[in-house]
């Protein structure tokens, strides 16, 4: 395979295969490393109802599938693998894939973000014994058994809606009194009979790890102080994400939380390296903003290569 | 689509066939996003070890018996098998690398 590349694109969600569209029709030829997490977000969830185009909602890997084919339809070259370093300080960038250096004369991040866990560090321990963060992929677990969703955005709620058919009973925790989720997903999983909420309540322990499953969780009134106990079978962590920022630490300027800087539509701290989606995004988030993203990311690339994207001035669309 | 070098195994022989030698399992589902990704590496872990590693796949729909047996509650789960013994629970996604290193531990 052709390791020198005009442009490598680092991820495959909608940022990274938006960025591959919009480059593989400049004929840019860009290569895509999907990454461990490949098509990501959107993957592990169930119906998107605010993907623009699709009134009735599309399915998250359908819809991931499509932008794929999209993207490959017009020359793009997806390859499985993940980044394990990068080289950005000179031209051209190296990124290496297993045990594979490629050469890149424009990056386009596009690493988009994890889910969050807990600060326990015994949910990571019984991850897959009955803590999970994906309900889509551990729901079927728990089938007629009591379970927790720990969280008060979107994602809790739609982990809770996913589950209440399946589990005999979803209490949702959530350190605030108010969600932060969208109304129309509050409203949806308030309706629901067996989703009931604590409030302003936190996870303080999980148990129990010497029988290697998930018990019951310790919870704390964030009010009074007070503990107590719940008994659950399992328990969905939808507390937010974390930017899959690790690859640039030293090489890209990142704020404080570790989402990384862009200035000028997509720019990052370095000539040449651009940015798209989450890995850059702790405000908005959404797959079409990344999608849009991408995009940007793409024409900043292709007129970066061209030597037609001006240093400090925002490009204006033609 | 699975590599001819990976084992379909069932509730019924799966005692069986992880009695000898070193197997990996990957349990799995069609509903499951993420063995979806995992899949690949495990059919390329199955080629790379031929004869060193057997390489297995559980179906946990058809199969309810063997993930409750060994407290799998999470797809993707892999399990790392030394003459029936447990060895290793592998958790959700993982690189090759880092599969690869843990794998050759038990080599």
């Amino acid at each position: 395979m052709n390791t020198d590349r005009q442009v490598i694109i680092i991820g495959s969600g909608p940022a990274g295969l938006t960025a591959a569209l919009y480059a593989a029709r400049a004929n840019l030829k860009p290569l895509v490393i999907e990454g461990i997490e490949a098509g990501g977000q959107l993957m592990l969830t169930t119906m998107v109802e605010n993907w623009p185009g699709y009134r009735d909602g599309i399915m998250g890997p359908d819809l991931m599938q499509e932008l794929r084919a999209q993207a490959e339809r017009f020359g793009a070259e997806i390859i499985q693998g993940d980044v394990s370093s990068v080289e950005l300080s000179k031209r051209p960038f190296a990124v290496t894939v297993d045990k594979t250096r490629y050469l890149a004369h424009a990056l386009i991040v596009a690493t988009g973000a994890s889910a969050k866990w807990l600060d326990l560090g015994v949910d990571k321990k019984l991850s897959g014994r009955g803590v999970s963060t994906c309900a889509t992929c551990d729901g079927f677990f728990f089938k007629g058994l009591p379970v927790a969703v720990i969280g008060g955005g979107d994602t809790a709620m739609e982990e809770a809606i996913y589950l209440s058919k399946l589990a005999t009973k979803v209490t949702v925790i959530h350190r605030r009194d108010t969600l932060r989720a969208s109304k129309v997903m509050q409203d949806k999983a308030m309706s629901i009979p067996n989703i009931s909420f604590i409030w302003n309540t936190e996870v303080v322990d999980i148990k129990d790890i010497d029988q290697g499953k998930v018990t019951s969780l310790v919870l704390r009134d964030t009010q009074t102080g007070k503990t107590s106990e719940l008994a659950v079978d399992g328990v969905f962590i939808g507390i937010g994400h974390v930017p899959n920022t690790a690859l640039f630490k030293g090489q890209l300027a990142m704020h404080d939380n570790g989402y990384l800087k862009t200035h000028d539509g997509s720019r990052t701290s370095v000539r040449g390296v651009f940015a798209a989606g989450d890995v850059q995004d702790h405000v908005y988030r959404q797959a079409v903003t990344a999608a849009g993203s991408g995009c940007m990311a793409a024409i900043d690339a292709e007129r970066f290569l061209s030597g037609t994207l001006h240093e400090g001035l925002h490009s204006v669309a033609s | 689509m699975a590599s001819e070098n990976v084992k379909t195994l069932t509730d019924a022989n799966f005692g069986e066939e992880v009695k000898n030698g070193v197997v990996l399992v990957d349990f799995w589902a069609t509903w499951c996003a993420p063995c979806r990704r995992i899949a690949p590496i495990v059919d390329q872990l199955a080629e790379e070890y031929n004869g060193k590693l057997t390489v297995a796949k559980v179906d946990i729909d058809e199969n309810p018996m063997t993930p409750s047996k060994f407290m799998v509650r999470g797809i993707p789960t892999l399990l790392l098998f030394k003459n029936g013994d447990l060895k290793e629970t592998i958790v959700g996604l993982e690189t090759k690398d880092k599969l690869t290193q843990i794998i050759s531990k038990h080599l």
